[in-house]
């Protein structure tokens, strides 16, 4: 069998088990199921570049979906006049002396001519003194922010503009943060980056939490407008009565399945996109390259290929599009809630993704994104289930089914954990291997 | 004066240096089980928090048999008791993923990476399986007397206003900690065998030739990081609580410690778990009582005087660690070998 009807089968048959879950529990849970396959499609893009193409362990992929996260809030949501004017203008002045801090901080260490201790002496002092200005600057301008109206706001806010934008802003942040860490984790050995990426990650979710002023920290920021229409709207409208009627379905239903059915467009659209930019960029000359400096970095450095910096671009490239993709997930779900990022569901979930779809391709990611997103959330009813016939034999008030019962959604971690051993022994390069060229 | 001072003094001890040994022999513990199986088996171990955290299970859970059956150990927790069982339950767990998972890509000499990869694996694996039997809620199960010292016996003994409280589960950990650190020197320096892992790790090439048999090496690795990572995860749990996804957290400041004190060395990892756990502590800690006791008067500062919010406790650990990697990658002391 030809490739290409190897991959078309294969994509079939998870068109199939999105319709089956269609058929079986509702439409409205199969295009939830599509839509959130649509956005971990897209994060495993992201990993693809930077992991399929260059061989970089990203472990922060948390970090980058929160980041995306963070930029639906500050494009969206209205601005709080009433905070801006208790303390903007300071906020921001505290922050600007934070990046004067960096700045002045990197360029003592590059630039100063005097001896390395002294330099590093300095460069401490100026931190702390820095660090020290910004809190002085900062504090009290954070206080007067987050005493404004608490229950209802207590931040900035954003700037009230559409929120597809966000997908874009989402992208700039995580590319920012990205080639910071780059710059300092990228050269060493492999291992360390993948421990920066993690570490930066958990601080990310921590800043998120805990920055009130700027995000609502765990009061959770609720109710982001929307780039498709709100159900109540669609129900008021004729059309979808007639339409409603035509199929046989409530119009509640109607609607709510409109929506998704919106959602999932948009989505496409982006995913598209992106697989045809990944795609274009793979077969350049740059992707051959970095082919190159993946397979063996000492013969592509010995070739004059600047190993560090393709390094430091595909790291800041992927990261982007973990970002975008965290700007469309805040989207969908309507709010942020940084409480919700953990790393087992943002990070290594994704990797279970990459790695069973097929490192190194791009529709083997595509896939592995929406198998393992389908089977995450299908592995509860399934798990549930199975333990629901393991244990029909045993007594109704027996501890042990009581126990198992309760804790069967915990065997999609298993699961999961098992699937990624297993493709990795038996089948390492995943459902649509790598094209070798 | 003096009494000021003191009182300061007692402060810092009790929110400081008290909790910062316990704290740091933990991380100490973790690091250099972390730090083993990177020295022998060459490849950071992502599943490490969650092997801690299968030790404390089984031990929580033999604990409560012997808490139904009412045999304990007096003042001292019973899970002290428990904890040989789940010492040999992870050895166990360790050897058995060494066999069904590891030795493939052993014996395919694969790259440090995909074995991280592996071990993500095996990181799903654990946290499903031990939410699955135990759950994700909170466990209690320290027992026996809570305080070696209580902070009102202090404050008679001394005289001072400032308490100065050592919790059971603090002294257990720190007199464990130097227990098991001695022993495992001992072992690495004074026997055959320990001489054998560290010749392993330092020329595997040359450690073949010499006749070492490498599949020993490695089951004997695993076989001390399996105890270490078990009493490493029931001492936390004891002192802080134990809670199933904690112990993802806590695989940050123990790569941070090894790292800090030179991956792959033992002596690093010790000194890495201290000066991250005191890094943490100080700079999280606030002032603002210390700075009114050393100052003239009754003047007790507005603020906190906190360098960072308690929230950020993970950011040290990753500061310290960013700096490290720019200042000096291998380490306080330079890493790599056994």
């Amino acid at each position: 069998m030809s490739r290409s009807a190897n991959n078309a089968l294969l994509f079939a048959a998870m068109a199939v088990l999105l319709m089956l879950v269609g058929a079986m529990q509702s439409w409205n849970v199969a295009l939830a199921i599509l839509n959130m396959c649509l956005i971990s499609a897209i994060m495993t893009l992201g990993v693809n570049i930077q992991w399929g193409y260059a061989g970089l362990f990203n472990a922060g992929v948390m970090g980058f979906t929160a980041l995306g996260g963070l930029a639906a809030i500050v494009v969206s949501v209205a601005p709080v006049p009433a905070a801006w004017d208790a303390g903007g203008a300071r906020a921001i002045l505290g922050l600007l002396a934070g990046l004067a801090t960096i700045a002045g901080g990197i360029w003592l260490w590059k630039k100063l001519p005097v001896p390395r201790t002294a330099r590093i002496w300095l460069t401490v002092l100026l931190a702390v003194s820095g660090y020290g200005l910004m809190r002085l600057i900062l504090d009290p301008a954070v206080d007067a922010i987050e005493a404004v109206e608490p229950a209802m706001t207590g931040f900035l806010g954003g700037f009230g503009l559409p929120i597809m934008f966000s997908w874009i802003v989402g992208g700039i942040f995580a590319a920012i943060v990205a080639w910071a860490i780059g710059k300092v984790a990228l050269g060493l050995r492999s291992d360390y980056l993948a421990i920066a990426t993690l570490g930066i990650s958990e601080i990310i979710i921590y800043f998120l939490k805990n920055e009130d002023w700027l995000t609502r920290g765990v009061k959770n920021v609720n109710g982001l407008p929307r780039p498709v229409p709100y159900e109540i709207d669609l129900q008021e409208a004729l059309w979808l009565h007639d339409l409603a009627a035509w199929v046989g379905i409530p119009v509640v239903e109607a609607s709510s399945l409109i929506v998704k059915l919106n959602y999932a467009a948009l989505f496409l659209v982006v995913l598209i996109a992106i697989f045809w930019l990944s795609e274009r960029a793979l077969k350049s000359p740059w992707g051959r390259m970095m082919r190159a400096i993946r397979d063996n970095e000492i013969a592509a450095g010995a070739m004059g290929k600047n190993v560090t910096g393709r390094h430091l671009q595909v790291f800041v490239l992927g990261s982007a599009v973990i970002g975008l993709a965290g700007a469309m997930l805040a989207t969908l779900d309507g709010q942020f809630t940084p409480a919700s990022y953990q790393p087992l569901r943002f990070t290594f979930l994704v990797w279970v993704m990459v790695i069973v779809g097929g490192s190194g391709n791009n529709l083997g990611s595509i896939l592995g994104g929406f198998v393992i997103w389908f089977f995450w959330i299908e592995a509860e009813p399934i798990g549930l289930a199975l333990m629901n016939f393991v244990t029909s034999g045993m007594a109704l008030d027996s501890p042990l089914r009581l126990h198992l019962l309760e804790n069967a959604a915990h065997t999609r971690l298993m699961t999961m954990g098992l699937v990624l051993l297993l493709v990795l022994r038996f089948s390492p390069r995943g459902l649509i291997p790598e094209v070798k060229r | 004066m003096l009494i000021d001072f003191l009182n300061a003094l007692a402060l810092i001890g009790n929110f400081v240096l008290v909790p910062g040994i316990a704290y740091g022999s933990q991380l100490a513990l973790g690091a250099l089980g972390v730090t083993m199986v990177y020295a022998v088996l060459r490849f950071s171990n992502f599943a490490h928090g969650e092997t801690m955290s299968f030790g404390a299970m089984v031990t929580i859970l033999v604990t409560w048999v012997l808490q139904a059956r009412g045999i304990g150990l007096g003042p001292l927790p019973t899970a002290l008791l428990a904890l040989p069982i789940g010492m040999l339950a992870t050895i166990s767990l360790c050897v058995a993923t060494d066999r069904l998972v590891y030795r493939y890509y052993r014996e395919k000499k694969a790259v440090p990476v995909t074995y991280l990869i592996v071990s993500v694996g095996v990181l799903f694996f654990l946290s499903g399986l031990i939410r699955f039997i135990i759950g994700p809620k909170d466990q209690v199960f320290a027992d026996g007397q809570r305080f070696i010292m209580k902070a009102r016996a202090f404050k008679e003994m001394t005289g001072l206003d400032q308490g100065l409280a050592i919790k059971t589960s603090q002294g257990v950990t720190v007199i464990s900690a130097i227990v098991i650190v001695a022993l495992l020197f001992w072992f690495l320096n004074r026997t055959r065998t320990g001489k054998s892992m560290r010749a392993y790790s330092d020329n595997e090439d040359l450690a073949l030739l010499s006749g070492i048999n490498p599949e020993r090496v490695v089951l004997i690795t695993w076989i001390i990081t399996g105890a270490l990572a078990a009493i490493a995860g029931t001492l936390y749990g004891l002192d802080k609580g134990y809670k199933p996804f904690t112990y993802l957290g806590l695989v940050l400041p123990i790569f941070a410690s090894a790292i800090v004190g030179g991956v792959g060395n033992p002596l690093g990892a010790i000194a890495g778990g201290f000066v991250i756990a005191f890094s943490e502590l100080l700079v999280t800690f606030a002032y603002k009582r210390v700075v009114g006791y050393l100052t003239p008067g009754d003047w007790v500062p507005d603020g906190l005087v906190q360098l960072l919010s308690t929230d950020y406790k993970l950011a040290v650990s990753f500061f310290i660690l960013v700096i490290v990697l720019l200042i000096k990658p291998t380490g306080i002391f330079s890493g790599k070998t056994l």
